[in-house]
């Protein structure tokens, strides 16, 4: 045990006096205390206890409709990435080549761009859209069908926006996915093949618990982008987080409306990365020498 | 209207949008050009100050990048759009109290994205920081050479070397996020298709050209910077 201590190198010790990092150091974390006070004072000094009383409500309802944006879209985007990424690791060429189209254009254009593709590109196609429907059952003053179009669902800006987003993170889901379960290795298939498991079972039995190790860290940081990214539905008239911003901004000329933005996006952000981390650690407990 | 059929809409000239949908084509490659020096520089710089001895240092660097990476890029598009004329309003008044300032979109995109694409380059350049050993600095300043001279000749070049990977992933993020400036007026391939849209009413259509235009800069840039690894494999290899 002293062997090794003696082998382990100790820090150097810490320089005296005003080095000019030290100096640039403390100016820059200055600057940033300065630029922190600056927007608190501006945010106490432009107080506005009628904008507060205005706005705050639509920010909350706000939260609510980017929070359930983005839950769906993740969770239909985590069920639609597994046969992308079944295909994306299938043999089969034409199969592998759909797959790899499919995450390449998705992953290659900007969301915005697959955002207004779907919000108004969708409305090209309203003749064709209006003649699939299905009868869903309505309870209103007794039970009545009410005939329910792909266009119903396509003219609703917050369905446009889930759509496109599912699709976008469905593709980047698959690679995470197919990273993840490539990242075991090849032993272990072999290994429970020879137990006489069958190939789905070993798939859920032994590879995924592995994978979904390696998978926590890019899963995490999927659900980040998407909570930035979801931002962009503002542009296509959803009263979401943002969208609630800019209409705020519009009726008041007034900067503190995406201040405030900002800081709930930031607190939101920082939150979910402190909880993957912290739930990374508590999976990877039993990794630890 | 008379009723164009698609091809006269994508031909070139006065009655189609080809010739506009180029011109963005050029804004929005000029952009990604003109911010990847920038966003480079900062995100060197952030690096060297996340990976120094000096706490003070650490903690600045790590503020930039936590701000700038935890702000939806959009909101941190619009803060700097809007609210960057407000403040230079305010210092400008002290001098000429009857001037009005406007902030170019192009160059409010160019900082805004340089200061995105520096906070994710810095982690690149910290990971590739981390991979160069500490023999190479020792060795560096062994045979002389100042602390500036070793960064320059000894740690940058196998530095760029191994963060060149990553930094064509946050390139090809900066590709993307460039349409996010149309948002705010910039005339770009986006806005100039959205425009072709709403004016000839065939908006799957322009959207779609959009979304290759998108594509095809993609393709072109993992064709360039697999050449510019494939040269720098060259150079690695004659030593």
């Amino acid at each position: 045990m002293s062997a090794t201590a003696a082998l382990v190198e100790r820090p150097p010790p810490r320089t005296r006096g005003w080095p000019r990092q030290r100096i640039v150091g403390y100016a820059l974390v200055c600057l940033w205390i300065a630029f922190g006070l600056g927007i608190v004072s501006y945010l106490v000094f432009a107080w506005n206890p009628a904008f507060f009383a205005k706005y705050a409500p639509a920010y909350l309802q706000g939260l609510g409709v980017t929070l359930s944006l983005v839950a769906i879209s993740m969770v239909l985007g985590a069920v639609m990435s597994v046969p992308v990424a079944y295909g994306r690791m299938s043999r089969n060429r034409i199969l592998s080549g759909l797959a790899y189209c499919y995450v390449y254009f998705f992953r290659g254009t900007p969301l915005l761009v697959q955002t207004f593709l779907v919000y108004y590109g969708v409305g090209s196609f309203r003749p064709q859209l209006s003649e699939f429907g299905i009868y869903l059952p309505v309870i209103s003053d007794g039970l009545t069908f009410v005939r329910f179009t792909l266009w119903d669902f396509f003219k609703d800006a917050f369905n446009c926006g889930i759509f496109a987003f599912a699709l976008n993170t469905a593709a980047y889901q698959a690679e995470i996915l197919r990273g993840a379960i490539e990242s075991v290795h090849r032993g272990q298939w072999e290994g429970a093949a020879s137990l006489g498991l069958h190939k789905l079972q070993t798939l859920r039995k032994i590879i995924l618990p592995q994978a979904l190790i390696v998978a926590l860290r890019p899963y995490g940081n999927e659900l980040i982008l998407m909570v930035k990214a979801s931002a962009i539905v503002a542009i296509i008239t959803v009263y979401d987080l943002m969208g609630n911003a800019k209409l705020a901004f519009a009726n008041s000329f007034d900067i503190q409306a995406y201040i405030w933005v900002a800081l709930v996006y930031l607190v939101m952000v920082e939150l979910l990365r402190h909880a993957i981390e912290w739930i990374e650690r508590r999976i990877t407990i039993h990794l630890k020498r | 209207m008379p009723a164009q059929s698609i091809w006269t809409l994508l031909s070139w000239g006065p009655d189609g949008w080809s010739d506009d949908i180029a011109y963005g084509v050029i804004v929005t490659v000029l952009l990604a050009l003109a911010t990847l020096p920038i966003g480079l520089t900062i995100g060197f710089f952030i690096a060297l100050g996340k990976q120094s001895e000096e706490p003070s240092l650490r903690l600045a660097a790590n503020i930039y990048t936590t701000v700038f990476r935890g702000l939806p890029e959009l909101v941190t598009l619009f803060l700097f759009f809007f609210g960057m004329p407000i403040l230079l309003q305010h210092l400008i008044r002290y001098f000429r109290p009857e001037a009005t300032i406007d902030v170019n979109s192009f160059v409010a995109g160019m900082i805004v994205l340089s200061l995105i694409f520096s906070s994710y380059a810095s982690e690149v350049f910290l990971s590739a920081f981390r991979a160069i050993p500490k023999g190479q600095y020792e060795g560096g300043y062994s045979i002389g050479l100042s602390k500036w001279q070793t960064m320059r000749l000894v740690i940058l070049p196998q530095l760029l070397r191994i963060a060149f990977p990553g930094l064509e992933n946050c390139w090809l993020s900066l590709l993307k996020d460039t349409s996010l400036v149309s948002v705010v007026g910039l005339a770009e391939t986006l806005r100039n298709a959205g425009v072709a849209a709403r004016v000839t009413k065939h908006s799957f259509l322009f959207y779609s050209i959009a979304a290759l235009v998108f594509l095809a800069l993609a393709i072109v840039s993992s064709f360039a910077t697999s050449a510019i690894l494939r040269s720098l494999g060259k150079r690695e290899a004659q030593r």
